[in-house]
Parts: structure tokens; C-alpha cells; sequence
């Protein structure tokens, strides 16, 4: 028994690795792309410009107001027929344009909270030493806003790495999709427990990151 | 050539909304004169001191730098302020230390000192560093440079904030109540640093509670009540024959 229990392990290895492969790719290049679109997204929101705030505005509306999924289909499927932006994307570039669109609207909400966090004395402090509203924010606000939105952060990009299982939906085989396949084909749910593994493995290396962060922006107190 | 004074304010108003609060201030002050303004809560007396550094915009009136306009209004009676870069720069001229310190907490003590001198003077930091060490080892504090803000007394943050308003080489320090937020018995090392400050010569404006500080230390005392210059008179002067009713009461409360 033991021994076909190791053996169909790893059997199923490959496939679920590759699969892992996958959601690990969406997730670190939704992650980099989400997080400075998040941040200008937050910066024109909360700026003086209110068409602009106001069409910002909009956008996390839409963003959030619609499923994940949805965008997704609908950047896959849709947007080839839309005149004039029409383009029609293969699926990896699809999914990517939709989860970044997607998490930048979450991530912009919790940038401005952090900004807004920041108390008016900093913003004075820096004017009467000479800074810009440029200087200000680069060397005084977003340094402490970061520490702010660690456990924020920490939630939106866990449940990154499993919103990155939605793709499934445009045939592509991210590490739940792995499985399943293995579970209909073989009759045993032993891929779905080692797939929770895996993402249990992931969001502990996450969980970790930041926690280290945490603990270096604890040198100093608000 | 005539010297024009390190700031004229000239007929200032500002209003919050519907409230005035500043119902046409006027003040001269010269080179190395200390100024203390002193009144009630509501008086318009912080309100005047941040106009003068550009935190608060006025409605009606003149401000001049060191013979710079920062602002000025027209015969139609329309304020014109000047352009950005010029603002920034003449309000350079000025370092301001608040009630509540405003230190930069993610920053250590030499860090916040040195941060203004690098990203906005664009020194580099074997310039800047020995300076901010001195100005550290005159406000008393070198030991804590590598120390957060957080683990600083009230006292000790406060002449942080005086250090770093000075590292930016200004001609004129503007106080905003800067021992108000201080226990009683930190009071002391910070008015202490003024002191040190104005026999220097420096020019500053004092906006206080502290009468035995404006008494003792600056030239000029200012009384404003309900938005004016209620009394602007020698220290000695205004403390001990008050002209008017509103100072004699204010000072009898206060003393």
C-alpha cells in the first residue's frame, strides 16, 4: 500500500508542479504590475484633480463591483469585438490584464487609506523645510504608509494566490485545474490534498515576507 | 538704500468659511528682533504665524520676505500670490517649529534632521552630516542621533524640531506655541534653546502662553485678541502698564 501510495505521488507531481508553475506566474506579475498601478490609481483619487478622482473613483467601482471572473471572460471574450481598443489577447495575457486591473482597484483603496492615515502635521513639517508635494510623498508619506498597509497587504495578496485558480475558466491549468483533472481521471482525492498543500506552502512563504517586513518597520513608532 | 524689514505684514485677512479670523493684521519685524505674540485661544495668533509661511493663504493684505512679496493685494482689492517657485523660496527664508513637533517618525533623529539639506538643498550627506551633528550637539542631543522620535521625550522632540528647522539655514524661526504640548517641567530646555537662539541674534516670532519667556526674551510683545493687534509694545511696556483693557484682563488672567 505505502509504496503505490509513494508512486502515485509522484506521478502526480509533475502535472500539479507545472500547475503550481502557473499560478505562481500569475501571481508574481499580477503582484508587480497591480502594486504600481494601485499606487497611481491612489494618488489621483486623492488628488486635487476631481475629474480625474471622480473617473478613479469610478473605475474601483466597476473593479469591485463586478466578479473577478466576469472581467475575465469578458477580456477574453468581449473585448475582440469592441470597436477601435478591440484586440483579442490569448488567454495568459488576458488573465494577467484582468487580475491587474482588478487587484489595482483593491490595492489603490488600501494605499489611500494608508495615505490618508498620515496625520496634516507631516505634510506641514515637510512644506516649512522646503519639500515639494513630490518630495513629501516619496521621502515622507508612501516610507510610512507602507508600514501601515502591511496586514492589509499580507490579506490581498493571499487571497491573490488563490484567486489565481479563477483562470480555469479560459482552459488554462494553473494548480487547482491540475488537480481536478488528476481527481476525474483517477478517482482519488489525494491531487486536491496535495494542491491545498502547495497553496498552504505558498501562502506560509507570503505569510513569512511579511512578517519579516512587520518586524523591520518596527524600529520605529508612529 | 533703505533696508527693508525681515517681514512686513501689511493689513492681513483671513477667514475660515464664514468666521474672520484675521481682520487686518499689520507687523514689522527687524533684523534679530525676537517677537512674542501672546492672547487668548481664538485670537488669530497661529493663524497669523502660519499665513506668514505660506500654510494658511490670506484673503486680503501683503506679506514681504526680506523685501520679497509672497503676497499682495491689488488696488481692486484682488490678492495676488506669487508664483509657486518663488513662494517656495521665499518662504525658505523661514523654518517654523510646531506645537506638535512633526518630526518624521520613520526617520532617526539625524535622519530627520539631514533629510531637508539632501532632497531639497540637494547637499550630500559628508556636507550635511557634521552640521546636523553640531546643531545636535548645541540643542544637547547628540547621543540620541541615531534614535526614533518615538523614544524621545516631549522636550528632547522638541529641540529635534528646532535643530532640523535650522539645518535649513533660515534667517527668520517661527514658534507655534512650541512648548504648549510639553509637561510643565520639559518647559524648560526647550525655552532654554530659544534663549540660546536669540542671543544669537536670530529673528524670530514667538507665538506663547509663556509670559515669563516673552517678558525676558523678546524685544516686542505682541497682544492680538478677535483677529487684531490689540497692543505691540516693548516687553517691559506692555507688561507692566498694559494701554489697553483687553491686554490689562488677558495679563491679569494669565499672570
Amino acid at each position: 500500500m505505502m509504496p503505490d501510495l509513494m508512486d502515485y505521488f509522484f506521478n502526480i507531481l509533475p502535472p500539479l508542479l507545472e500547475g503550481s508553475a502557473v499560478t505562481i506566474q500569475v501571481f508574481l506579475i499580477t503582484l508587480a504590475l497591480a502594486v504600481p498601478l494601485g499606487l497611481a490609481l491612489a494618488l489621483l483619487r486623492i488628488s486635487r484633480f476631481g475629474f480625474l478622482s471622480g473617473l478613479v473613483n469610478g473605475y474601483i467601482w466597476l473593479m469591485r463591483g463586478t466578479p473577478l471572473m466576469l472581467q475575465m471572460l469578458f477580456i477574453y471574450f468581449a473585448l475582440p469585438f469592441i470597436p477601435v481598443i478591440g484586440v483579442r489577447l490569448p488567454d495568459f495575457p488576458s488573465a494577467i490584464v484582468a487580475f491587474v486591473l482588478n487587484y489595482a482597484a483593491y490595492f489603490a483603496e488600501i494605499f489611500r487609506a494608508g495615505i490618508q492615515s498620515i496625520g496634516k502635521g507631516q505634510y506641514e513639517g515637510a512644506q516649512v523645510l522646503g519639500m515639494t508635494y513630490a518630495q513629501t510623498m516619496r521621502r515622507i508619506v508612501l516610507p510610512q504608509v507602507i508600514k501601515r498597509i502591511l496586514p492589509p497587504m499580507s490579506n490581498e495578496t493571499i487571497t491573490l494566490v488563490k484567486d489565481t485558480s479563477l483562470i480555469y475558466v479560459l482552459a488554462m491549468n494553473d494548480l487547482l485545474r491540475a488537480a481536478r483533472g488528476l481527481v476525474q481521471r483517477d478517482f482519488t482525492t489525494l491531487p486536491f490534498v496535495v494542491a491545498a498543500a502547495f497553496y498552504l506552502l505558498m501562502t506560509l512563504v507570503l505569510t513569512y515576507g511579511f512578517q519579516r517586513l512587520e518586524r523591520k518597520y518596527a524600529v520605529y513608532d508612529d | 538704500m533703505t533696508t527693508s524689514p525681515m517681514i512686513r505684514a501689511a493689513d492681513v485677512h483671513k477667514r475660515f468659511g464664514a468666521v474672520d479670523v484675521l481682520n487686518g493684521v499689520s507687523l514689522d519685524v527687524g533684523q534679530g528682533e525676537v517677537i512674542a505674540v501672546i492672547g487668548p485661544s481664538g485670537s488669530g495668533k497661529s493663524t497669523f504665524l502660519r499665513c506668514l509661511i505660506h500654510l494658511e493663504t490670506i484673503h486680503h493684505g501683503s506679506i514681504e520676505i526680506e523685501g520679497e512679496p509672497l503676497v499682495r493685494t491689488d488696488a481692486q482689492g484682488h490678492c495676488h500670490y506669487a508664483p509657486e517657485a518663488d513662494i517656495r523660496r521665499v518662504c525658505r527664508k523661514m523654518g517654523m517649529v510646531f506645537q506638535h513637533f512633526n518630526l518624521f517618525p520613520h526617520l532617526t533623529v539625524l535622519q530627520n534632521i539631514i533629510e531637508s539639506p539632501l532632497t531639497v538643498k540637494g547637499l550630500r550627506a559628508d556636507e550635511i552630516v557634521p552640521k546636523a551633528e553640531a546643531l545636535l550637539a548645541k540643542v544637547g542631543l547628540l547621543a540620541k542621533q541615531g534614535s526614533y522620535p518615538s523614544s524621545l521625550s516631549g522636550g528632547q522632540k522638541q529641540r529635534v524640531a528646532i535643530a532640523r528647522a535650522l539645518a535649513m539655514e533660515p534667517d527668520i524661526m517661527l514658534f507655534d506655541e512650541p512648548t504648549s504640548a510639553l509637561d510643565p517641567e520639559l518647559t524648560g530646555e526647550v525655552l532654554a534653546t530659544m534663549r540660546a537662539l536669540a542671543e544669537e541674534r536670530m529673528t524670530m516670532i514667538v507665538v506663547t502662553h509663556e509670559m515669563a519667556f516673552a517678558r525676558e526674551v523678546a524685544q516686542r510683545v505682541v497682544f492680538m485678541d478677535g483677529g487684531v493687534i490689540v497692543e505691540a509694545r516693548p516687553a517691559r511696556e506692555l507688561f507692566t502698564a498694559p494701554e489697553h483693557p483687553r491686554t490689562r484682563a488677558f495679563l491679569q488672567k494669565m499672570l
